[in-house]
C-alpha cells in the first residue's frame, strides 16, 4: 500500500475505496463517483489532495530563481496571487505543470503533481543554485484539502474570517480554520468556483471536520479522485501523464501561452521552446465528443477513415453532459472543430467530432 | 458486501442462478463495488451459441471496462434490455434487476463445478 494521507483514518471511517496513486494511498470514491461529481457541479465537494507536492522557495532571489527554473513570469507575480505555469526540460519537453503561489515578498509555494513532486523538487534545487534562495520540499508536512463547487464560498466563509470577496480566482491569503493557521487559495481543478486549503498535516483532520460540518446543510459530499478526474476532463484541463509529458512542449498541448519569452530572465528550455513555438507540432490537443454512452479511453487510437492519426489521452462518459467526451492528440490538419473522426473502441470504429475545449464551462 | 447462499460464482466475479431451463447471470456485489458506477453495458445477441470462457459482453464504469465471460457453454436465451437505459441497476441491485443475461447450458450439470458462496467469499477476502 502507498503512503497514507494524513486524512487516511477519516476516509476509512467514511467507507472510502482507496487507490494507489503516485506512491500514495488516496480515496478513489466514497460511494457513487457520479453523485460526488454532481455534488461538485451543483453544491460542493470536499477533496483530500495531500498527495500533491508542495515545494517552498524562500529568500530574496526566490522569484528570480523561479524565473530561471520555470517558463512563467514569477518574479513579477504579486504577493497573494498564483499562476498556472510549467517546468520544462532543456529540450522544451514538459516535466510538470504547476501552480505557483507567491505567499510573501520572499516566499513562494510551488504545487507539483504527486507523480512528479520528487523530480520537480530536485530540479528546483539544481536550478536555484547561484540564487539567494532556499528550496525545501514540504510535501510530507503539508496537507491539501479542496472545497469545490458553487456553494464552496458559503461553506468556506463559515469556517474562517478571510474576505472572500477580495479573494478572487487565483488569489491566496493566510487565514485560520479550526484554530489552525492555513493558506487559503481560490484555485482548483474542477471547473467550478472553489478553494484549496494548505494546512500542516497534523491539522488536516480538524480542517476537514470544520469544512464537513460547515457544508452539511449545503449538500457537501466528500469526493474522491475518480470524480476529480471526470470534473477536470469536462473542464478541458490537462492531466500530466495523459495530456502532458516530457515528449510534448507546452505548444503541442495548446498551452503555449504559459511560456513567457518576454521576461527578463534566461530560463531552462528557452532556446528549444523558441524553436518549438515556430515549427508546427505534429499533433495538437483537441476535444472529441461522441454519441451514446460508450467512452473513448486513454490510449485508444483516433482514426481518420481507417487510418490511425492520433491517440486519445483521456475520455469518459461525461456525467454532466450525458455523452462521451475525450481529449486526444491529432494532426493540426484534423484539429478544426467540426472535423469528423472516429475512435477505435476495442476494435469498433466509434464516430466522434472535434470540438473546442472546454466541454463544460460554469 | 453480500453473497447470497443460493447462487453459484466464478473467479471472474460473476454469479449464476439456476432456473427451470436456463441460468441467469450477473456480476457480484463485490465486482460492482470494485468497478464503481456502471455507465454502459454491452449485451450479446439472443440466440448466440457460446463456449465457456467466451467474452459475451462488456460492463463500463466511469473508470474502467470489464468483459463478461460465459462461465459455461450454451446458448444465450435472454438479455436484460433494461440495462441499456439504466445500467446503474448493476450497482443498486446486482443480484436482482441488475442481471445481465440468461443462457441454456449445453451440459445441465456444468454449474456443479463453479464456486459456492463460501468459496467465493474466501476468494474476495484474499483479493
Amino acid at each position: 500500500m502507498g503512503t497514507p494521507s494524513p486524512l487516511h483514518d477519516v476516509h476509512t471511517a467514511l467507507g472510502a475505496s482507496f487507490t494507489d496513486f503516485a506512491g500514495w494511498s488516496m480515496p478513489l470514491r466514497y460511494g457513487s463517483e457520479l453523485a460526488e461529481h454532481r455534488a461538485v457541479r451543483e453544491a460542493a465537494g470536499l477533496f483530500d489532495l495531500s498527495h500533491m507536492g508542495e515545494i517552498e522557495l524562500t529568500g530574496p532571489e526566490a522569484g528570480r530563481a523561479l524565473d530561471h527554473a520555470l517558463v512563467g513570469n514569477l518574479a513579477k507575480l504579486k504577493v497573494g496571487r498564483a499562476r498556472y505555469t510549467m517546468i520544462c526540460d532543456a529540450d522544451g519537453g514538459v516535466l510538470d505543470d504547476l501552480v505557483v503561489y507567491r505567499v510573501g515578498e520572499d516566499r513562494y509555494l510551488v504545487v507539483a503533481n504527486a507523480s512528479n513532486a520528487v523530480r520537480v523538487a530536485g530540479e528546483l534545487v539544481a536550478r536555484a543554485e547561484g540564487f539567494d534562495t532556499e528550496v525545501v520540499d514540504r510535501s510530507r508536512e503539508v496537507a491539501l484539502v479542496a472545497c469545490q463547487g458553487p456553494r464552496s464560498a458559503g461553506i468556506v466563509g463559515r469556517v474562517c474570517d478571510a474576505d472572500l470577496d477580495a479573494l478572487t480566482y487565483y488569489g491566496s491569503a493566510p487565514t485560520s480554520i479550526a484554530g489552525h493557521d492555513v493558506l487559503l487559495a481560490r484555485t482548483g481543478y474542477t471547473g467550478e468556483d472553489g478553494f484549496e486549503v494548505f494546512a500542516d498535516a497534523a491539522h488536516a483532520t480538524d480542517v476537514w471536520a470544520a469544512l464537513t460540518d460547515a457544508g452539511a446543510a449545503d449538500g457537501l459530499l466528500p469526493a474522491g479522485l475518480a470524480a476529480r478526474d471526470t470534473l477536470r476532463l469536462e473542464a478541458g484541463m490537462p492531466l500530466y501523464g495523459n495530456e502532458l509529458s516530457a515528449e510534448m512542449s507546452p505548444f503541442d498541448a495548446g498551452l503555449g501561452r504559459v511560456v513567457k519569452f518576454d521576461k527578463d530572465a534566461d530560463f531552462v528550455g528557452r532556446a528549444a521552446l523558441a524553436e518549438r513555438a515556430k515549427n508546427a507540432a505534429d499533433h495538437v490537443r483537441v476535444g472529441l465528443t461522441g454519441e451514446g454512452r460508450r467512452a473513448p479511453r486513454h490510449g485508444y487510437p483516433v482514426l481518420d477513415g481507417d487510418t490511425p492519426v492520433g491517440t486519445v489521452t483521456s475520455g469518459a462518459l461525461s456525467p454532466t453532459l450525458g455523452h462521451p467526451i475525450a481529449m486526444a492528440y491529432v494532426p493540426p490538419s484534423l484539429s478544426e472543430p467540426g472535423t469528423a473522426l472516429s475512435v477505435d473502441v476495442r476494435g469498433k470504429a466509434f464516430p466522434v467530432t472535434v470540438v473546442a475545449l472546454p466541454f463544460y464551462q460554469r | 458486501m453480500t453473497t447470497p447462499e443460493d447462487l453459484k460464482y466464478t473467479e471472474e466475479h460473476e454469479w449464476l442462478a439456476a432456473q427451470a431451463e436456463t441460468v441467469r447471470l450477473g456480476i457480484t456485489d463485490y465486482a460492482q463495488g470494485q468497478l464503481g458506477d456502471v455507465v454502459f453495458v454491452e449485451l450479446p445477441e439472443v440466440g448466440r451459441t457460446v463456449n465457456a470462457g467466451d467474452p459475451i459482453g462488456e460492463v463500463e464504469s466511469t473508470k474502467s471496462v470489464s468483459e463478461i465471460f460465459a462461465p459455461v457453454a450454451g446458448e444465450i436465451t435472454a438479455v436484460n434490455n433494461a440495462l441499456d437505459d439504466t445500467p446503474e441497476l448493476i450497482n443498486s441491485e446486482p443480484y436482482g434487476e441488475g442481471w445481465i443475461v440468461e443462457l441454456t447450458p449445453s451440459d445441465p450439470n456444468a454449474l456443479d463445478a463453479l464456486l459456492d458462496a463460501k468459496a467465493y467469499q474466501e476468494l474476495t477476502q484474499n483479493d
